[in-house]
């Protein structure tokens, strides 16, 4: 293919689908741009390793982006819009300056940015974790050892970060606005688990109550988050507080071009968006047979299969191939203290969920959920070696109930 | 073509069994075991897979 790419993104999704354009012959021009100045980086450290201090910058970079694949980075430069039928990309440098630039095909993968609780804005204190920027900076207020850090949201990343501040020896209140931390995604039997190894591991948790209002100070003309007033009519001291409730689509850039954005970039199940434009990681919704619906998913994994699948996809168009259907097993881990978390799959919080190995009294177990006798999820709790296997069996296509039996023999 | 593991980065989440359980193999123990170190040409793609998906870039090939 000898034809330009535009790739908007340089995070996982987008530094792979260049990757696999490159390796796999397309000759012509690859550009990709970030609004990000950094270098191409992994986040899961950056909730984890990078806030405990254990790792640094240069440890985070993507492989990928330290390959000599001939791309030409845009660092710091960010999407403004796109005209799809005059195949035309406006870009704004980080002086302000406008650009337009020329494509043949384009890769959508500007993922997502972490929300804010309103009103918080300029407030000194107050933190979210989504580039290595927020978590240098969090990491720096860490290191002065605040008496307090307050996290709320209780979701994969809040729990991350309440876990690397225990390891700091922090004091830490997690506030959840749900009666069980990750309830939606794991239903409320796993929901209370989760919740117990964070009671185990020392952490101030408070389910049900969410935030009212940041209590602040102003000294020298700076406004400094002190305190948060919770909705259960009591407040908690807090010099830091770290806010994890969820990300915002990065899709500003795409209003008005034609594309379908509701909750993502609306694909086909080859992530194609429309004709030479393809989606991949956080933004993109595809419709997966294997669960029946449409699949938005923010997992690590599956933004380097789709980026993979992505650039796959572009190739298959513009040499008449047919292109592959992406469907895979979706897959996450989470770090929180010494457990490690592991899920393959999309349960729904109402099916069922059975313990087939280990027990979760002691944390280390494994768990199948099925919506009758349809597999749903593989969930494991420092239990790598049966998740895999059972993800494994999962993708053979078994039932709930040929799984719960072949799992007794793993 | 010779497979190495960073067993400093290494944490155990057998990803790359996943991908090729005979040449990667995390125990009851909870330690990934290599067992072939030196696995056939015909496993390369899986190698460079296992290579990429590697949530802690533990893996590497090296050419011996
Ligand atoms: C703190 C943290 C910890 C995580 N831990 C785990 C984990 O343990 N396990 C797991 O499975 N997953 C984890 N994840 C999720 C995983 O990192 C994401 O799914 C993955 O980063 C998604 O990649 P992406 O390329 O789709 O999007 P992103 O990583 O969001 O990248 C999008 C890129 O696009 C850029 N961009 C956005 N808009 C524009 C624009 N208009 N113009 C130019 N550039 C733009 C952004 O700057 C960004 O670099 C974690 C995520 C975070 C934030
Ligand atoms: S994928 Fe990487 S971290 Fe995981 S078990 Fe294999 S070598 Fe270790």
């Amino acid at each position: 293919m000898n034809s330009t790419t535009v790739i908007v993104g340089a995070s996982l999704a987008g530094i792979n689908a260049a990757r696999t354009l490159r390796l796999q012959g397309q000759e012509g021009p690859i550009i990709v741009v970030d609004a990000d100045p950094e270098r191409p980086y992994d986040r899961p450290p950056l909730s984890k390793q990078m806030l405990t201090g254990e790792w640094e910058p240069e440890k985070i970079l993507l492989p990928a982006g330290k390959e000599d694949l001939g791309l030409d980075f845009r660092l710091g430069v960010r999407a403004k819009a796109v005209d799809l039928s005059a195949r035309q990309i406006t870009l704004e440098g980080s002086g302000g300056q406008m650009e337009t630039t020329a494509f043949d095909s384009l890769v959508i993968a500007s993922g997502a940015s972490a929300r804010r609780l309103p009103d918080s804005a300029g407030i000194a204190g107050v933190h979210v974790v989504r580039t290595l920027a927020d978590s240098l900076a969090l990491r720096e207020e860490l290191d002065a050892g605040p008496s307090r850090v307050v996290v709320v949201g209780a979701g994969f990343i809040g729990a991350e970060v309440a876990s690397s501040c225990r390891k700091r020896g922090l004091d830490v209140t997690l506030v959840e606005a749900m009666p069980l931390p990750l309830e939606r995604i794991l239903g409320a039997e796993m929901g209370r688990v989760c919740a117990q190894v964070h009671i185990e591991n020392g952490v101030d948790l408070r389910l049900g109550t969410g935030v009212l209002q940041l209590e602040t100070e102003t000294v020298d003309g700076v406004e400094k988050v002190v305190g948060v007033a919770l909705t259960d009519g009591t407040t908690v001291a807090a010099e830091v507080l770290v806010v994890g409730i969820g990300v915002s689509l990065n899709t500003e850039w795409l209003e008005g071009s034609g594309l379908t954005l509701e909750d993502g970039v609306v694909c086909d199940n080859t992530l194609l968006a429309a004709p030479g434009v393809v989606a991949a990681g956080d933004i993109a919704r595809y419709p997966s047979a294997r669960f029946g619906r449409m699949l938005r998913v923010e997992h690590w994994e599956t933004a380097i299969a789709g980026g993979e699948a992505a650039a796959l996809r572009l190739l298959a168009e513009a040499s008449g191939e047919t292109p592959a259907v992406f469907d895979p097993i979706p897959w996450f881990w989470s770090d929180q203290y010494d457990r490690k978390i592991q899920l393959a799959g999309r349960p729904m919080p109402t099916d069922q969920c059975v313990v087939v190995h280990g027990s979760t009294d002691e944390f280390r177990f494994v768990a199948l959920y099925g919506d009758g006798d349809h597999l749903t999820g593989v969930l494991g709790m420092n239990r790598p070696r049966h998740v895999v296997q059972l993800r494994a069996i999962f993708e053979e296509g078994a039932s709930f109930s040929e799984a719960c039996e072949r799992a007794a023999t793993l | 073509m010779r497979i190495v593991v960073d067993f400093d980065l290494c944490e155990s989440n057998a990803v790359c069994m996943g991908i090729a359980p005979e040449i990667f193999e995390v125990r009851d123990d909870d330690f990934l075991y290599v067992l072939d170190e030196n696995p056939p040409e015909s496993m390369r793609a899986k190698m460079e897979e296992s290579v990429q998906r590697c949530p802690k870039q533990a893996i590497s090939i090296a050419e011996d």
